[in-house]
């Protein structure tokens, strides 16, 4: 059994001496007698190497698929060498968040490089430390543009479906009443949304590159709410914002964004990274920690989290957000990928992606029966439609060793990335025509 | 320490990607990016010595002893991170077939299994991603509950003033209404008091116990009676379950869910801030409201299902997998008896180091405490003019990370002090020398201790003007 207490029984017993103690139930003498519990029934503890072969054995029970074709909100994305050393530090690794500035301000200064990565990223002015992932992200942004006269919450049927189940408790559990846009062609019905527009709208959410890998027309969106006084979330994967254009381009109220592309491992869905950017005029609305620039008493440069009277410890029951831990270790991977691709490398990565997803559905569409669903421009995802049975096909492929991807009806909504070279894209066409 | 904008230096890279060996897909001029996106540019060298410096003016808990009070910040095991990372569970998309992830399914259903057991629940879900997310799905469990029943006037949500702020926060984020009420003479809850504010508007009460003034409530069982006895729920807040894991639990205590933080009680690293995990367990009645997707088993192995009447997702996929992959490990390794020591010794430690200390220091509840405790220095702020700030700075300069400061809020002049279980009597007994130099020094000398730190890489920051002038983003010079 590992306990990982340090103190001998005989230095527990001379402790308790000390405290005029005999054992160490006698600490728990304000527990109700009828409570007390005498053991839990529990497997008995064990040995590193036994835990370790436990955990081993479980964990190859997963496939591991060496070909991925499948993103709908998790990619697989190459992550640098240097990103796992970096968050690997112990002093990164063990440290809590950074309440004592004077003992954190390498973990302060990091945090604050995220945000102005992110700020960069996005255009837009003012990043938070992260909240838990790009649905939860865009969830509290939802609530973050809540107005006394302004409520209601528009999203786009295109948005990704976990980011739009996530939006719809959070709206639930505030009573923000919460409308879901038609779709047309795969992406934002703009007759839709004109009709749904009014004066009292908080916002609307729209995704680009959307569920089906679409870009939207969001400066079009961002015209007409804006005209109605709304604010505009644009929810993005954050490697296309380094080739397409940005939310301030596009002149979007709040970014946000599902990080983990940036050097997150897909890892069954999590740790991810919620990445949230808005305009300067919205920034004591943002939830969560903000890292902020000052200098200490002898005019030294330091970081600092501030804007804390938003929070939950100061605020209590009138916090903009009861968010207390987030990712933050997730930001600073984001943070180091950023540094380590530089600007020319992160949108090496973007044209890369983009590029094997058109050759994808190129060659693709040379098998019969298999067609682009809508001829719109996408960025690195796209649905087509598929000859047999979507799942069928899928499970047949993931028998070969090829996670292809995600049915979706009965189309499959197909993901490249930089990793899948030209070679594995013309073995998965072969392959496919071998099995159907 | 420069930032890594200003190590920048144009053309500079890695070369990490192979050239595309498709053709180049080039995008409409009009979707394209025309701002200029100045990320650094920067060697393997430059990063790796960045991230170095940077980590030297970081104090995590295998830097030294960080008695945060409420954050139980343990050490956490290498066999941990070791297991978190082998490929077979980091290289797994959220989304494959379900009977190729059968090996993180069943980490689910066992972690769900041993921590039911331990908090004495029914079910658990592991989509919240911290403490503050637990209490959020936890409260709209209760929420659920009453609508079902459709009882719609229950609105309140009862809070102790000695309570986490997080737990009015999440009860707004519910939609709930926040009553406070006062605590008793000894830090528990004031049963008159509760019975007064208890009927039939009463969605539920949060309490964590022991509470933050690290008091193991011996009310509990006539807390949760009443509570229940008016219609409401009660919920548990399971930060500072560490003090009685293994030997108490929340659900035979009457709570009917419960959060809890495997960043904290369970050894997963705190990471700066996070990624934590924070699942959210509860009795029969609240399991068909629990998040959407949950694991089950039978002959054909473990497959995900709907609860019945579920409350939806408050997070995407399965919350965050590879700290639910720590927590397990760390269960296995203690098993059933490892985890009643490792209560047992926090608690001792903590008791051991107040005994300590309560020699020059006014203890806030002079009673047994549990796995921390809270001192009060009001009387040294009015007699010597030295603040628990300026206590907890002055430890900075001795290598030990500051207790929580001014919290809970009900207790003058506040310092928290938590231990945990893995740290020697050795290093108590020179943490308790430390704070009684601190004292000492607060008598003879506080202006050095309103001057302290003076051996960190910064002294005080002025924090006023970060938030008067928000700097939040390096000003790029004009380039």
């Amino acid at each position: 059994m590992a306990s990982y207490v340090v103190n001998t029984k005989k230095q527990q017993q001379q402790m308790l001496k000390e405290l005029n103690m005999e054992t160490l139930d006698d600490l728990y003498i304000d527990v109700p007698k009828s409570v007390v519990l005498k053991s839990l029934d529990i497997p008995e503890g064990k040995s590193e190497l036994e835990v370790y072969n436990e955990m081993s054995e479980t964990a190859a029970k997963n496939t591991v698929f060496k070909h991925i074709f499948r993103g709908a909100g998790a990619y697989n994305h190459y992550i640098p060498s240097i990103v796992n050393a970096v968050v690997n530090k112990e002093e990164f690794l063990t440290s809590y968040t950074p309440y004592q500035p004077e003992i954190a301000q390498g973990i302060l200064q990091s945090i604050f490089e995220y945000q102005t990565q992110m700020c960069e990223l996005t255009g837009l002015d003012v990043s938070n430390a992260s909240v838990y992932d790009g649905a939860v992200a865009a969830a509290e942004a939802s609530l973050m543009i809540q107005e006394r006269k302004r409520s209601d919450i528009i999203v786009a049927g295109t948005v990704n479906p976990q980011v739009l189940a996530v939006i719809k408790t959070y709206c639930e559990s505030r009573d923000v009443n919460l409308t879901i846009l038609k779709t047309d062609d795969y992406s934002v019905d703009l007759k839709d949304l004109k009709s749904k527009l009014h004066d009292n709208i908080a916002g609307v959410v729209v995704q680009s590159p959307n569920y089906y890998g679409i870009i939207e027309d969001v400066k079009v969106i961002s015209e007409l709410t804006h005209s109605h006084g709304g604010k505009v979330i644009m929810h993005t994967n954050p490697i296309a914002l380094a080739l397409l254009k940005n939310g301030k381009e596009l002149d979007v109220d709040i970014c946000t964004a599902e990080g983990q592309p940036l050097g997150m491992p897909l890892s069954f869905g999590g740790p991810y990274l919620g990445i949230m950017t808005c305009k300067k005029e919205l920034m004591r609305r943002l939830p969560g920690r903000i890292v902020g620039q000052t200098v200490d008493t002898n005019n030294k440069r330091c970081f600092v989290l501030t804007l804390q009277a938003r929070e939950q410890h100061i605020r209590r029951e009138k916090a903009s957000s009861n968010i207390c831990s987030n990712q933050a270790l997730c930001a600073m991977r984001a943070s180091v990928y950023c540094a380590a691709l530089g600007p020319d490398g992160l949108k090496q990565v973007a044209v890369n992606s983009a590029s094997n997803a058109h050759y994808l559905a190129k060659q693709l569409a040379t098998i019969d029966g298999f067609k682009l669903k809508t001829k719109k421009e996408f960025f690195n995802e796209f649905l087509m439609s598929c000859p047999t049975d979507s799942h069928k096909l899928t499970d047949l492929l993931a028998k070969r060793g090829i996670l292809a991807g995600l049915p979706v009806e009965n189309n499959i909504l197909w993901c490249a990335t930089e990793m899948n070279s030209k070679k594995e894209i013309d073995k998965l066409v072969e392959t496919i025509k071998e099995v159907l | 320490m420069k930032l890594l904008f200003e190590i920048s230096s144009k053309d500079r890279k890695l070369d990490l990607i192979p050239p595309c060996d498709t053709e180049i897909y080039s995008f409409d001029d009009k979707l394209i990016r025309k701002e200029k996106l100045r990320l650094p540019e920067v060697s393997e060298v430059d990063l790796s010595r960045h991230y170095t410096n940077l980590a030297k003016e970081a104090h995590g808990v295998n830097n030294g002893f960080y008695p945060l009070g409420s954050c139980t910040m343990k050490y956490n095991p290498s066999i941990n991170e070791v297991v978190a990372s082998d490929k077979n569970f980091t290289s797994i998309h959220p989304l494959q077939p379900v009977e190729t992830v059968q090996g993180c399914l069943e980490v689910l259903y066992e972690a769900k299994k041993l921590l039911c057991e331990i908090t004495g629940m029914d079910d658990m879900s592991f989509q919240p991603a911290a403490g503050a997310h637990g209490e959020y799905a936890g409260l709209i469990l209760i929420k659920k509950y009453h609508q079902d029943r459709n009882d719609y006037k229950r609105v309140n949500i009862i809070v102790p003033d000695s309570a986490h702020g997080t737990n009015p926060a999440s009860a707004t984020m519910v939609g709930f209404k926040v009553v406070n009420i006062p605590s008793n003479e000894n830090g528990g809850v004031d049963i008159e008091k509760l019975k007064a504010a208890v009927g039939e508007d009463t969605a539920g009460l949060m309490l964590t116990n022991p509470n933050t003034l690290g008091l193991f409530d011996s009310n509990i069982l006539e807390i949760t009676r009443i509570v229940h006895d008016a219609g409401g729920l009660c919920y548990y807040d399971g930060a500072n379950l560490n003090a009685i894991m293994g030997r108490v639990r929340p659900g035979d205590m009457g709570f009917d869910c419960v959060h809890l933080n495997l960043h904290k009680t369970f050894s997963t690293p705190h990471g700066g801030g996070g990624p934590g995990s924070g699942p959210v367990g509860c009795k029969d009645i609240l399991k068909d409201f629990l998040p959407t997707l949950e694991v089950a088993k039978n002959e054909n192995g473990f497959h995900f299902y709907q609860p019945a009447k579920t409350m939806g997702q408050v997070r995407s996929f399965y919350g965050n997998f590879l700290v639910v992959v720590k927590a397990l490990t760390y269960i296995k390794s203690l098993g059933k008896e490892g985890i009643a020591e490792a209560s047992g010794n926090a608690v001792l430690n903590a008791n051991y180091l107040m005994n300590k200390l309560k020699t020059h220091y006014d203890v806030a509840y002079d009673l047994i405490c549990m796995h921390e405790f809270v001192l009060s220095l009001g009387k040294m702020k009015r007699e010597y003019g030295v603040s628990a700030m300026d206590i907890a700075k002055g430890c900075l300069d001795y290598g030990i990370h500051p207790p929580t400061m001014y919290f809970p809020l009900i207790v003058s002049e506040a310092l928290m002090l938590e231990p945990t279980e893995t740290e020697s009597k050795e290093t108590l007994d020179q943490a308790a020398d430390i704070f009684i130099k601190l004292y000492e020094t607060a008598i003879s000398n506080p202006e050095k201790l309103h001057n302290a730190p003076s051996k960190c890489y910064i002294t005080r920051p002025d924090e006023v003007q970060a938030a008067r002038k928000p700097i939040l983003t390096y000003q790029f010079k004009n380039d």
